[in-house]
């Protein structure tokens, strides 16, 4: 018995380990001006949604958020659409030197961002995309191609090869095995990318920073940190930005929370 | 339905060989079995005959057309997997109806089509149903239901029986044959394992290292071996072999253990032979007679209708069948012989029949 409160005991601490500075920004985003600062940072007698109501009054949100929407969704689309191909190339197609093709790929995830944002910029500058969605969504392409890569084929080294070659077999070619026959069976490998591409899209701040220059294409973390004023940083509306905009990602983390558990352990016991 | 051509057909995988060089003919409508240990290049065959794999060397043909370079869709092949390869996401019906569904036929005789397979098979009340809520049996039949339902010209059979459990495997050899009476389609069929090639086929080959050791009907391979490999190979318990040295050239004698035999030979040996001989063919008891040898019991076997009996022979281990009313134990006194019409000679440098 009191092993299990101990366990729980440990549950808690955790979870709240890591809830904490969620809480704190969800408690600040209520808090009226003048207890902003106030320590310890529990509730306010008098919660508000004023910094709410502020960030889609005093500022261009909804449209920052469109940004953001369609620039990670497209990046997730495009991604998956070139990383399950490849993946699917490496996996299943008679390819040479897949090892150090997939090696490559890895190493290109290896370059800090830092480095590569100037030449990135002249390049995107020089295409005249420049304060685009089209600027954010190819880097970020680029960026999350890896990731994508190196996940499915994971996910595709585990449909055995029998499988294809009977689909072959059956008369498929190998554009239509991948279509009716991979790719159904991949569904958790496809999900946990998905989730995986879009929250680095929805989070990414170099890139956006650079970019994009005004609200026609800013992102939301970009959009963020620009909010500060002349004479003060508006910690409550920075703090009600933040968790308006960290609600979708975790609803749509909970909504496939069981296809992404399959997808992260898939592999680890032989089924 | 085609006949199978195989011209110097090679396969390497980088630096190693795999088929040395295959000259075969399956004739329209035949059983045909490679059979071999495994690493043989067995699998290697049927893959380069489904167009999986290309060839290092060599043509094949169907009916006389070259399909080399054509891809296993245009083949026109149908193929069963050891590992069955259904399609998880699919229902049994669905699986059976989908090499159809590529050929773009219409939706209704599809149906038709996949209700008559179904039948054939005994499994219209798993039409629903996914593969995994199936049972081995059950997914093999599904397999093969994929596999004839498109009636195609060449039937591969990659060691399809291998998964399943003893009597079941027993069971599916039958209803294979069966369906190959009722289709006639040419059949090519790898296995390890030489009852399920001698039950199923019209021809085997025995296949080691990528070379075809001997091919053609199944009792003539049973019966005249071409060599020591295919007389060990071939046949279960494997044969016995003896090493005897040559005592006389005309008339042959070889002596083997002591005794004298003049086996009958269509080669001259060069130096020594190994008589083969089959444990069926050597028979043990407690009662001396004639020509017997007096051996001492090893190992006792009841099979049912008789019994297997390892005995030794001076120096030689030699496996035989006792008749079940013997009374033979491990350690115990016995006379065994054989006829030395039933013996296979081989020659003991090259392993050949002679």
């Amino acid at each position: 018995m009191t092993k299990r409160i101990s366990f729980y005991l440990l549950l808690i601490i955790a979870i709240l380990y890591c809830l904490c500075p969620l809480l704190w920004q969800f408690i600040t985003s209520l808090k009226p001006d003048y207890e902003l600062t106030r320590i310890p940072p529990i509730l306010p007698e008098k919660p508000t949604v004023a910094h709410y109501i502020s960030i889609f009054k005093g500022y261009p949100f909804s449209r920052i958020i469109l940004n953001s929407t369609i620039v990670a969704a497209s990046t997730t689309i495009f991604s998956l659409i070139v990383g399950s191909l490849c993946a699917f190339g490496l996996t299943k197609l008679k390819v040479r030197y897949k090892a150090i093709i997939l090696g490559f790929v890895l190493s290109v995830s290896m370059f800090p961002p830092i480095a590569t944002v100037s030449p990135l910029y002249i390049i995107i500058r020089s295409l005249g995309l420049r304060d685009t969605w089209w600027a954010l969504i190819i880097t970020y392409t680029t960026f999350s191609l890896p990731l994508s890569i190196w996940i499915l084929t994971n996910f595709f080294k585990e449909i055995p090869d029998e499988i294809y070659l009977a689909a072959r077999i059956d008369g498929c070619s190998p554009f239509q095995a991948f279509q009716k026959i991979i790719l159904p069976l991949s569904g958790p490998g496809i999900f946990t990318t998905a989730i995986l591409v879009f929250i680095f899209s929805w989070n990414e701040f170099l890139f956006a920073l650079t970019f994009t220059s005004t609200p026609n294409s800013r992102t939301i973390p970009v959009a963020i940190a620009l909010f500060q004023g002349i004479h003060e940083i508006p910690w409550g509306d920075i703090a009600a930005a933040s968790v308006t905009v960290t609600v979708p990602l975790v609803i749509l983390v909970f909504v496939f929370q069981r296809r992404i558990i399959e997808g992260l352990t898939a592999g680890a016991i032989k089924s | 339905m085609a006949e199978v051509k195989f011209e110097k057909v090679k396969k390497s995988f980088k630096d190693v060989m795999v088929i040395r060089e295959l000259d075969l003919t399956i004739e329209d409508g035949e059983f045909f079995t490679f059979v071999g240990p495994s690493g043989c290049g067995k699998s290697t065959i049927l893959n380069m005959v489904a167009g999986l794999e290309p060839l290092t060397g060599g043509r094949i043909y169907f009916d006389n057309i070259l399909v080399n370079e054509l891809s296993p869709k245009d083949r026109d092949v149908a193929m069963v997997f050891q590992t069955y390869a259904l399609y998880p996401h699919m229902t049994v019906y669905e699986n059976i109806a989908f090499p159809l569904k590529m050929k773009k036929l219409d939706a209704k005789i599809v149906d038709r089509e996949v209700k008559r397979i179904v039948g054939i098979l005994g499994l219209e009340e798993f039409q629903q149903r996914k593969p995994k809520e199936l049972s081995g049996g059950q997914r093999q039949r599904v397999a093969l239901g994929r596999a004839i339902i498109r009636k195609p010209k060449v039937f591969l059979m990659d060691e399809p029986l291998s998964n399943l459990d003893a009597r079941l495997r027993i069971e599916m050899r039958a209803e294979l044959k069966r369906i190959h009476q009722d289709l006639k389609i040419t059949t090519i069929y790898v296995t390890h394992d030489q009852g399920e090639a001698m039950s199923l086929s019209d021809k085997i080959a025995v296949l080691l290292q990528g070379e075809i050791q001997q091919s053609g009907k199944p009792l003539d391979v049973y019966l005249k071996p071409a060599n020591i490999f295919v007389g060990g190979f071939i046949g279960s318990p494997p044969m016995n072999f003896l090493t005897c040295s040559l005592q006389n050239l005309r008339p042959v004698e070889v002596n083997c253990n002591g005794l004298i035999f003049s086996p009958i030979m269509e080669d001259m040996p060069k130096k020594g032979v190994i008589m083969g001989i089959r444990p069926e063919d050597v028979s043990i008891s407690v009662e001396p007679s004639g020509d017997s040898v007096e051996v001492s019991v090893s190992l006792v076997e009841p099979a049912g209708s008789f019994n297997w009996v390892d005995a030794q022979w001076g120096r030689v281990k030699i496996k035989g069948t006792a008749k079940v009313n013997e009374d033979l134990k491990a350690g115990s006194r016995a006379f065994m012989k054989f006829s030395v019409e039933k013996v296979t000679v081989f020659d003991a440098v090259s392993g050949k029949r002679l």
